[in-house]
């Protein structure tokens, strides 16, 4: 599935806007970016700052108010076998009668055509996707019967069956605890490597320079984009969170008692 | 002579209401009514929708009084009516203004009126409209045995060739929409194949029980299995199998068979929701004792 060329960028986002009905501030305005094949791109920003609402763009989830996603080639629209997704809270229904097999078994739909009947085949990719999450003897267990760090996995292996060029991972690390943390990173390490593309909003800013190749700083528009020492300047940083931001390992970091700050609580003001 | 009942003997009681030919209508009409009722009964349950089977069975009455004055298929007219609501509550949600749960309410009572204003105005059919609310499933025609098989086939298919969407639309909407399924047409569509479940189910126990024929077998089943097609196949056997039961009972003890069909299915669910193995209330109640030891 490798892609080859670095400089083809595989998706383009131009001049895009998006307005919430009822609203008039829009939710994003203006955004233009490139994401590259095999490029792991954070996506940082405040809460409310657009980025859930970025992603869902990139999958056609949101209509455009202005601007174009081309996705290799295609406008971006729902149904697109090359994005695969996982939002931040899946809001599924709990009690349905689903094993995790099931679910990782939904990531191979998309492929097929009506009435989509699974094959063997798509059974094993599946069964591998639950392997690479280390969820592969968790199979056969009920959804709820999983703690909240099997489910965030056992959904990442639907994303995984599927087996796209493009990987969504809408606040992967909430919640999940470092053993599972570590394995996203290493898989979308595995995904880069492979050609694909990976996009993760994150609050986690002191894991971003380590494991990412390009960070977005958005809040509505795009703040700063580049590389991670360019973008987690102090001044950049304060534009979108509205202050001085204290960061556990920065690259420039200036402050001399530096602390990492819980992604959800009010940043430290000087 | 020692009379010891030979294995004839001991099957006579199964046999012998099979002497008649609307026993053995009742018997195949109650066993695809099972089957259908407990697979789409399964897709209720999940996405709620209990309301609007229910509320389907209401809504269909002036289809039935129509057909009854123009002298066209009652059956049929039960069907165009089942399908015209399910139109309807989807039209009245689709605006926002409305709630789903609401516009299913306004629909189906105003239907429900309307099939009362029509039945004052007609004469002599007051008989016929307690078969409407409580089934005769006993006085079914050969030809509304045809209809429920054709009901039976082709609610079997959708959900067949549906299967896929109706279980990620079901569980996970959201993904659903990302991998580009069409939620509003399928769920009209799930509801269309109701609304034909609900008037084979009519036929068999009425208005007033239908949801039952829905709701209970596939209630049942989800205690008992944490994976759908499994579900999907005991309610099916539960709908089949209570079906069996309860007209067996209705002909040895002579009761109403409607209402014997429902309770054999009730009874099998208080029995299930007891003694289930793993979610039963007794399992369950042995495991807490057991930790606090």
């Amino acid at each position: 599935m490798g892609h080859g060329s670095q400089a083809e960028p595989t998706v383009t986002l131009e001049g895009v806007t998006v307005v919430y009905p009822g609203l008039t501030q829009p939710a994003l305005s203006n955004v233009t970016l490139g994401l590259a094949s095999g490029q792991r791109t954070a996506l940082i920003g405040p809460n409310g700052s657009g980025k859930s609402t970025l992603l869902k763009a990139l999958v056609g989830l949101v209509p455009l108010a202005q601007g174009c996603i081309t996705l290799l080639g295609r406008a971006a629209a729902p149904g697109n076998p090359q994005v695969a997704y996982v939002p931040q809270r899946s809001d599924v229904d709990w009690r349905f009668p689903i094993t995790a097999a099931g679910v990782a078994l939904m990531g191979r739909d998309v492929h097929l055509r009506w009435p989509r009947w699974p094959s063997r085949a798509d059974r094993a990719l599946a069964a591998a996707a639950l392997d690479l999450v280390d969820m592969g003897a968790y199979a056969n267990r009920h959804i709820a019967a999983l703690s909240g760090g099997q489910q965030q996995r056992v959904f990442l292996a639907r994303a995984l069956a599927q087996q796209a060029e493009l990987l969504l991972l809408d606040e992967p690390f909430a919640g999940v605890d470092t053993a599972t943390t570590a394995l996203i990173f290493d898989l979308i390490d595995q995904r880069c490597a492979a050609g694909g593309t990976v996009v993760v909003a994150t609050h986690d800013l002191a894991t971003v320079s380590a494991h990412f190749d390009q960070v977005v700083l958005v809040r509505q528009q795009i703040i700063a984009c580049g590389t991670p020492a360019e973008v987690l300047q102090p001044d950049l940083l304060a534009e979108a969170y509205g202050g001085p931001l204290a960061l556990f390992h920065h690259p420039v970091a200036v402050h001399k008692h530096a602390a990492l700050e819980p992604p959800e609580l009010p940043l430290r003001h000087r | 002579m020692c009379i010891r009942p030979g294995k004839e003997a001991r099957l006579d009681w199964l046999l012998d209401p099979l002497r008649y030919d609307f026993f053995v209508r009742a018997l195949v009409v109650g066993m695809l009514l099972g089957v259908t009722c407990g697979a789409i009964g399964c897709f209720v349950v999940l996405r709620g929708m209990a309301f609007i089977g229910d509320a389907l069975a209401h809504a269909i009455l002036p289809g039935v009084v129509i057909a009854y004055l123009l002298g066209v298929s009652i059956v049929g007219g039960a069907v165009i009516a089942g399908v015209l609501t399910a139109l309807l509550i989807s039209a009245i949600s689709r605006t926002e203004q409305v709630r789903e749960d609401a516009a299913i309410g306004i629909v189906f009572t105003g239907a429900f009126a309307l099939g009362i204003v029509l039945i004052s105005r007609v004469q002599g059919y007051m008989r016929d409209l307690s078969h409407f609310l409580f089934g005769n499933i006993l006085g079914i025609a050969p030809g509304d045995m045809y209809v429920t098989a054709a009901i039976t086939l082709v609610v079997l298919l959708g959900l067949a060739l549906w299967y896929r969407e109706l279980l990620v639309s079901s569980f996970d909407p959201g993904h659903a929409r990302a991998i580009g399924l069409r939620l509003g047409p399928l769920h009209l569509g799930l509801t269309t194949l109701l609304a034909l479940t609900v008037v084979g189910g009519i036929q068999a126990v009425g208005v007033v029980l239908v949801a039952a024929l829905l709701v209970t077998p596939a209630a049942t089943a989800r205690l008992l299995t944490d994976r759908l097609p499994v579900m999907i196949g005991l309610a099916a056997a539960l709908g089949c199998g209570a079906a069996v039961i309860g007209l067996y009972a209705s002909y040895y003890i002579a009761i109403a068979s409607g209402g014997a069909v429902v309770l054999t299915s009730t009874l099998i669910f208080v029995l299930v929701l007891l003694l289930a193995p793993q979610r039963g209330v007794v399992a369950r109640w042995n495991a807490q004792r057991a930790q606090s030891f």
